[in-house]
């Protein structure tokens, strides 16, 4: 109970600031994104199995639609669901690293 | 008398030259692709030891290699479409091309004249001479008419023939190459939906493609392509939920020990056991993850299985003899992948992040050496070189 609460509480902040990561964790979600990810969007991602995930393709699609691929896949492709393994909290902040040009 | 100097003579100043001149063979000798460093190993699986890194190999993410049939070259298909020879007697890049934008593996035709690639960006297999890497056809994926599919499972097929298999349209392409410069394709469609990958079986008669889209394998029997492709185990999984696959298995590994052939579940923590004689599935074995690679021992009494994440620290092994688990290793964080020697006393085995080679004895299970590798993946022993599919 007194968790949900407090989730209430901490989400909407959340989904606001991003980027209150610990910085060890951020580094375990960029060799994610370029060992898992890269698995089949490119250790570059510059595409493969799965579409480029270069801040040009991503250009004008929403963080919004983006969050919730990562987390829930795209049904009819390969592309799995995360939630397991990265939370709402970490895919907005993997969204916001793909767009930012590197 | 004269010539006896002369003989001193020789001996005294040419020494130095025939000792370097050392004559070597390559039948023991491997590649070990270094994923984030462009790089690859040449090792020793007789004295475990690297003999050399050759660099400037692009993006080798997802590299695989085929050997010349005297197994002195090694052919590294890259990721971004490079194409590379290297010698392995010299440790050097013989030839290297980019052929593509985006590529995903390739084969060596059965008489070892002929390479072939298989492209995600354009999609489409090229053929090159293996001697020049010149371009003798290339063959785009379309379907459909106008699209282009990304092609997948690429493998060497008696009779100087390749098989693919087409992720996007749900094809088999059968590739005659007698005549390198217009090859005869013979396509097979609706073989079922996302062939993600396939094998040939090692006496080069059936070809076999996992679906990703569908439950079940896509099988064509080149005894008797006639019968087309048929389903098998196309009602496996059907009914149960399948698991957020985090990495497509591979099927290069796929495995036949005697009449069984072993094969990974996609979204499934199991591994297949089928009956190569009718294709009925015999039983199901839980594992500790969703199987990447399931790789016979050559004897065929062992199946090793790595696997996806978050279990990929893991390796297991299956007693190919009562068909059960026997023993669960835990070799690092991120196996990637295994190579058995040729006669399978001895498994190296890439652990990505903590950047080492484990090398197990099969028997025992003991560790025997490690060696140090940058982020390594693939590993290829040259004697695939004279394997059909590989």
């Amino acid at each position: 109970m007194w968790r949900t609460l407090l989730l209430l509480v901490i989400m909407p902040v959340a989904f606001a600031e991003t980027d209150n990561l610990m910085p060890q964790r951020k580094q375990v979600l960029q060799e994610l994104l370029k060992n898992d990810c890269g698995a089949c969007h490119g250790l570059t991602l510059k595409g493969g199995l799965g579409p480029p995930l270069l801040p040009e393709a991503l250009a004008g699609k929403s963080d919004t639609m983006l969050v919730d691929k990562i987390l829930h896949g795209r049904t009819g492709t390969a592309m799995p669901a995360w939630e397991k393994i990265i939370n709402v909290q970490e895919a907005h902040w993997l969204v916001q690293y793909l767009k930012k040009s590197r | 008398m004269i010539r006896s100097v002369v003989f001193l003579f020789f001996l005294l100043f040419f020494q130095p030259v025939l000792c370097l001149a050392e004559l070597r063979g390559t039948g023991d000798l491997g590649v070990i692709i270094e994923r984030a460093s462009h790089s690859a190993l040449i090792i020793n699986t007789s004295d475990r030891s690297i003999l050399s890194r050759i660099e400037g190999l692009g993006d080798v993410s997802h590299a695989s290699v085929v050997f010349s049939r005297d197994q002195r070259y090694a052919y590294i298909f890259g990721r971004d479409g490079g194409l590379s020879i290297i010698d392995l007697l010299s440790g050097k890049i013989v030839k290297r091309i980019l052929q593509a934008g985006n590529s995903i593996g390739g084969a060596i035709s059965q008489d070892g004249k002929l390479i072939a690639v298989s492209n995600y960006t354009p999609g489409g297999v090229k053929i090159f001479s293996g001697d020049t890497l010149e371009l003798l056809a290339d063959i785009p994926a379309f379907y459909n008419d106008k699209q282009r599919s990304k092609v997948i499972g690429l493998v060497d097929a008696p009779g100087q023939r390749f098989i693919c298999s087409l992720f996007d349209a749900g094809e088999m392409w059968l590739i005659d190459v007698k005549n390198p410069k217009q090859p005869k394709i013979k396509k097979f469609q609706n073989i079922g939906k996302q062939p993600y990958d396939a094998l040939l079986t090692p006496d080069g008669r059936y070809y076999l493609a996992g679906l990703f889209g569908e439950p079940g394998l896509a099988l064509l029997d080149l005894w008797n392509t006639e019968a087309g492709v048929k389903r098998i185990l196309g009602d496996y999984g059907k009914h149960e939920t399948k698991l957020p696959v985090y990495k497509m298995p591979h099927l290069e590994g796929w495995t036949i020990a005697g009449n069984r052939m072993f094969v990974p579940a996609v979204g499934q923590h199991e591994v297949l056991v089928v009956n190569t004689v009718n294709w009925q599935l015999i039983k199901r074995i839980a594992v500790a993850g969703q199987p990447v690679f399931v790789m016979a021992r050559p004897d065929g009494r062992q199946i090793w299985v790595n696997f996806a994440l978050p279990d990929n620290h893991q390796l297991q092994i299956i007693d190919v003899k009562n068909m059960e688990l026997i023993k669960t290793l835990t070799p690092g964080k991120a196996v990637l992948h295994m190579e058995f020697t040729p006669r399978g006393e001895n498994v190296w085995v890439s652990v990505r992040d903590e950047n080492k080679i484990v090398i197990y004895d099969t028997n025992s299970f003991a560790i025997e050496k490690n060696l140090t590798a940058n982020k390594p993946s693939g590993i290829f022993f040259t004697s695939r070189a004279n394997q059909l599919g590989l």
